[in-house]
Order: structure tokens, then C-alpha cells, then sequence
């Protein structure tokens, strides 16, 4: 689904590196977590994989067509197979609930039977029925969070990217959001979702890609993370994954933790 | 129509939070599409008065006419005889004056009453002229207009020949008086489309902060370029139009009230003026300026603040 063949990206002329020879493969309908401390290269990733930024050097391909030679008309199409959620959010302050997700429809130009159908859909998916009509603020964080999902995938995208999506939210809230972006993987969704929480890529059990200084260090299946670690200790509670292609079965080892968050009461205050 | 409605939305919703900046664009467009159009009604003006002969013709050479008291010795025989007339024509048509006359016309009597007829006929005192009062002349176009002295000394002061006239000495100061109108008007245009262009751009780069969000989003979500550059173009479109709506309105009753009731019915000497229809006339080119310059802003401003 994303394949990077030894992708650098320079922002500054003479600069570190922010990605420094990538290579990487993520397949289809796989759960992957991409991370490493700030700077590490984690949002670059993301960045490129949206042609947000060009790749200074080597060839990034998404869905099988390779995006470094993109023409510039050919973006927002590519964007249409892409949905995105941020740490912060980012909702419209002046829409409510359904209109945030709507807008998302709209301006693509989906015809108005589709959007009365998909947006309550989505929203009945993140559990978010009932609320149509607030407003961002009147929402807790978990909340703001999952209507930035709802708006991330009510366009059914192939790949979801979540940058940091649990970095505002408290522990119980981001298992929430945690098992929502876990049922969206399960219904086919490629989800690639950037952290430093190390005590959710422990739960979930899914495959780490650790980035430092902009070099893949650590590619595990079923992986860990710790984010004092440093270089070293490749096997920390997973098996090394060999590089590039060819995997199977990604799903059974992170299933019963996520089956167990399915039980925690969902306690969310007003955290936004 | 899903679209059609959102963008509708959206640039509702642009312009009501912009909406002092909108009204500022409009009455700079505004004031800057009067000026053009004032510029091009003057024009306009300029060539009713040059009416039909004025390009072609330099020298008039007024034959004498049937008058009872004559005004110049030269024509002291009355009305100009056919020998006089066919003399001037000799000289006019000579190889010595040649290199100088380009084309000759001559007016007859009826034919100057006729012209006169179309210009004045409607007037009172127009029942009192009789073709008989009319003089025949010699409409002269010269190969080289500086030279006219050349042509005119030689036909001056003949017999039959009333006077010689240079059509441009009576006409050139009225001219030059409104080219240098139009010359201001069209600075002033250009000063005015100048600011007009700085203030879209400024109110486009305004209305793009204030929009940041959701053009972010709609990049994000894989909105096309120009649906996300769309409410911005028709922002300044729109305010560009209102301001040449408005432009049009008040040249219109410039001059309805100003030319076509005031200046018409005092100033009697000339007899062509435009008219409201010359207004409707240059009204859609005041529009298509006005698009122009908001989308030569748009594009100057959204390739810079809307990035891809």
C-alpha cells in the first residue's frame, strides 16, 4: 500500500537530513506504528506519503502508483484515498458535529444522498450518534478526536495516517480512540499512525517502525516500544522483522488487548 | 449542485467577515471604473465632434454665398460665379500644388444645406435659411498637414473666394482641452486600478488567514485547486462587478443629468453629444475591466497565500 525505496528528505540545504534512505513496505489493511522522539523523522514520513513535501531523493509509491513524479493536478486525488487525524484536532470551530464531517464530502463534491447517508453512518461508527448537532467546543477531547476520524474516513479511504492522534488526550480517552482507529484496521482500512505513547504500542501489539534521526532503526512485528531505549535492543518483546515485503498475519497478537480496551468504560471528561 | 451551494456558502460567508474590506474593494473598483469610463465617454465626444469631415479634411475654402451687404471685398461680384469656382478648382487640381492637396470635395449649395438640415433642422430659426443663403466650398485634404499655409496663401484673397478656413485652428484647443481630460482620467484610472489590485490582494490574503482552517482541511481531504481558490476568485469577481454596476450608474447620470439636460440645452454651438446609450455602450468593457483586475489579484495573491 506505502512503499518507501531509500527516500531522503533535506529541508534545508546542508542540513541533517529529516528522513535520511528509507526504505520501508506497508501492505494493505496492515496496522502500523511509526515511532521515535520528536524530530525523528515520524511527521516527515507522514508528510510524504500525503505529497504534503516531495522526497529530496528516492521513489515513495502509495495504492501502486509511485507519487514522486506526481503532476501537481494529481495531488488532490491522491489525497481522496488518504484520510488524516491530527494531535490537535483541527476541527471547524464554527460547524458542528455533522457539518465538520460533511465538509469533508462536500468539498470533493459528493452529491448531497451520499452525504445524508455516509455522515450518520460514520458517525453511528465512532460512536458519535446523538451529538450531530454540537459544536467542537462543546465537546470533550476524545470526542473532538473521534469527529476528526469520523471526517478522516467518511470518504473511505484506503489509508488512514494519524500524526500523534492520542497526544492530547488522557490515558483512558486514548484507549478509546485506540480501539476505534483498531476497528476501522479491521474493516479492510491500512492505518499508519505516528507516536511516542509508549504504553498504547504495548497494548495494541502491532508492527513498530522506529525512526531515529531520520533512519528506520527497529522494524518489528508485533513490537514494543520504549521510548528511553536508544539504538539499541532490537528484540524488546517482538520478532525482528525481515525487511520489505511478505507479511501475514498481523492481527491476532494486538486482538485480545484490543478486545480487553472493549470493556473499559469509556471515561472521558472534558479534556479538550 | 451540492458544489454550487457550498461555494455559495462559503463566499457568503467570506464576505460577511470581510465585510469592510468588501466594501472598500467595491468602491475602489468603483472609483477606478468611473475614471476609465469617463476617460472613454470623453473620447467618445471627441469623435462626435470631429463628425465626418474633420480627419479628412483640413482647409475649407468658403466660396462666396448670395448675400445682400457683402462681408470681404473679394466677393463684392456676389455669389460666387461658376467661372470663379471652376478657377479655384484650377488651382487647387494645379501640378504647382500637387505635391501638397491630397484629395479635393466640393460642397455644392445644396448639399451644405442638406448637412445642415441633418444637424440643425429641428431649431426655429432654421425655417429662416434657405439653400440660396448656403455657400458652396472646397473641402481640402492636404498630403501634409503642416504645410497648409502653402495651399491656403494661393486661393486667399481670389475672387469669389469669401474666406479660407482651417478647420483644425477652431477645433484643436476644444481637443486638446479634452485629451488632456482624458489623459488625466486615464492617470487617475491608473492610480485607482493599481490601489484596486493592492486592496484584493490584501483582502484575499485576509479573507486566506481567516480561512487557513478550512483550506487546510480541504487540501488534506483531496479538494481540486480550484474549488479551494473558487469562493477567494469569486470574492474579488464579485466585488469587481458591484463596483462597475456602480461605475456604470453614475456615469449614466453624469450624463443624463450633466450632458443630455444641462450641457445640451446651454451650450448650443455643438450639436452632437453622447448620449445614455454611449454609457450602456462602454458598460460591458467597464465590467470586463473590473473581472480583469480582480483576477489578475487573484491569481497574484492565491498562488502565494493558498499553497498545495
Amino acid at each position: 500500500m506505502i512503499r518507501f525505496d531509500r527516500v531522503s528528505k533535506v529541508y534545508k540545504r546542508g542540513a541533517r537530513p529529516a528522513l535520511d534512505r528509507v526504505s520501508l513496505e506497508i501492505e494493505r489493511e496492515e496496522f502500523v506504528f511509526l515511532v521515535g522522539a520528536s524530530g525523528s523523522g515520524k511527521s516527515t514520513f507522514l508528510r510524504l506519503v500525503m505529497r504534503e513535501e516531495q522526497a529530496t531523493s528516492g521513489r515513495v509509491y502509495v495504492a501502486g502508483r509511485e507519487i514522486t513524479a506526481l503532476s501537481q493536478w494529481k495531488v488532490p486525488g491522491l489525497r481522496r484515498r488518504i484520510g488524516v487525524v491530527f494531535q490537535d484536532f483541527r476541527l471547524l470551530p464554527g460547524k458542528t458535529v455533522f457539518e465538520n464531517v460533511a465538509f469533508a464530502q462536500q468539498v470533493i463534491g459528493r452529491p448531497r444522498h451520499t452525504i445524508a447517508r455516509d455522515v450518520p453512518e460514520t458517525l453511528e461508527l465512532v460512536k458519535l450518534s446523538g451529538k450531530e448537532k454540537r459544536l467542537p467546543h462543546e465537546l470533550s477531547g476524545g470526542e473532538q478526536q473521534r469527529v476528526a476520524i469520523a471526517r478522516a474516513i467518511v470518504n473511505r479511504p484506503a489509508i488512514l495516517l494519524a500524526d500523534e492522534p492520542t497526544g492530547n488526550l488522557d490515558p483512558s480517552t486514548s484507549a478509546g480512540i485506540m480501539q476505534l482507529l483498531d476497528r476501522i484496521n479491521r474493516t479492510g482500512t491500512t492505518v499508519v499512525m505516528a507516536t511516542h505513547d509508549e504504553n498504547i504500542v504495548n497494548q495494541m501489539r502491532k508492527r513498530v517502525i522506529q525512526l531515529i534521526d531520520g533512519e528506520v532503526v527497529r522494524d518489528q512485528e508485533y513490537g514494543t516500544y520504549d521510548s528511553a531505549e536508544g539504538l539499541d535492543d532490537p528484540d524488546a518483546g517482538g520478532r525482528a522483522r525481515p525487511g520489505g515485503a511478505g507479511r501475514v498475519g498481523s492481527i491476532p497478537a494486538g486482538a485480545t488487548l484490543a478486545e480487553t480496551m472493549e470493556h473499559t468504560p469509556e471515561t472521558e471528561g472534558g479534556a479538550a | 449542485m451540492t458544489r454550487l451551494r457550498f461555494v455559495l456558502g462559503e463566499l457568503g460567508q467570506g464576505l460577511r467577515r470581510n465585510l469592510p474590506m468588501a466594501i472598500s474593494v467595491v468602491l475602489v473598483t468603483f472609483v477606478s471604473l468611473t475614471f476609465v469610463g469617463a476617460a472613454a465617454l470623453l473620447q467618445m465626444q471627441i469623435g462626435k465632434l470631429k463628425g465626418e469631415w474633420y480627419d479628412r479634411v483640413e482647409l475649407t475654402v468658403w466660396m462666396c454665398p448670395d448675400r445682400d451687404k457683402p462681408i470681404v471685398a473679394t466677393c463684392a461680384g456676389g455669389e460666387a460665379s461658376q467661372n470663379q469656382i471652376d478657377e479655384v478648382r484650377g488651382i487647387l487640381e494645379s501640378d504647382g500644388l500637387a505635391p501638397y492637396v491630397q484629395e479635393i470635395y466640393f460642397e455644392t449649395k445644396e448639399e451644405a444645406y442638406t448637412a445642415l438640415q441633418k444637424q440643425v433642422g429641428d431649431l426655429d430659426w432654421f425655417d429662416r435659411v434657405t439653400v440660396e443663403m448656403m455657400p458652396s466650398s472646397f473641402r481640402v485634404k492636404l498630403a501634409d498637414p503642416t504645410q497648409i499655409d502653402v495651399v491656403a496663401d494661393e486661393v486667399s484673397g481670389r475672387a469669389g473666394v469669401e474666406s479660407v478656413q482651417d478647420l483644425r485652428a477652431i477645433w484643436e484647443p476644444v481637443f486638446l482641452v479634452m485629451n488632456r481630460a482624458t489623459a488625466l482620467s486615464i492617470g487617475l484610472a491608473a492610480v485607482m486600478t493599481v490601489t484596486a489590485v493592492l486592496l484584493i490582494t490584501t483582502t484575499i490574503r485576509l479573507s486566506a488567514m481567516s480561512r487557513r482552517r478550512e483550506t487546510e482541511i480541504m487540501r488534506f481531504v483531496g479538494a481540486s485547486n480550484f474549488f479551494i481558490q473558487l469562493p477567494f476568485m469569486l470574492e474579488g469577481a464579485l466585488a469587481a462587478l458591484v463596483g462597475a454596476a456602480l461605475a456604470t450608474t453614475t456615469l449614466w447620470l453624469g450624463v443624463r443629468y450633466g450632458v443630455e439636460e444641462w450641457l445640451s440645452s446651454s451650450v448650443n454651438i455643438v450639436n452632437d453629444y453622447i448620449s445614455t446609450a454611449d454609457v450602456w455602450l462602454i458598460a460591458p468593457g467597464l465590467a470586463v475591466i473590473g473581472i480583469a483586475i480582480a483576477a489578475v489579484s487573484s491569481i497574484v495573491s492565491l498562488s502565494r497565500y493558498t499553497r498545495v
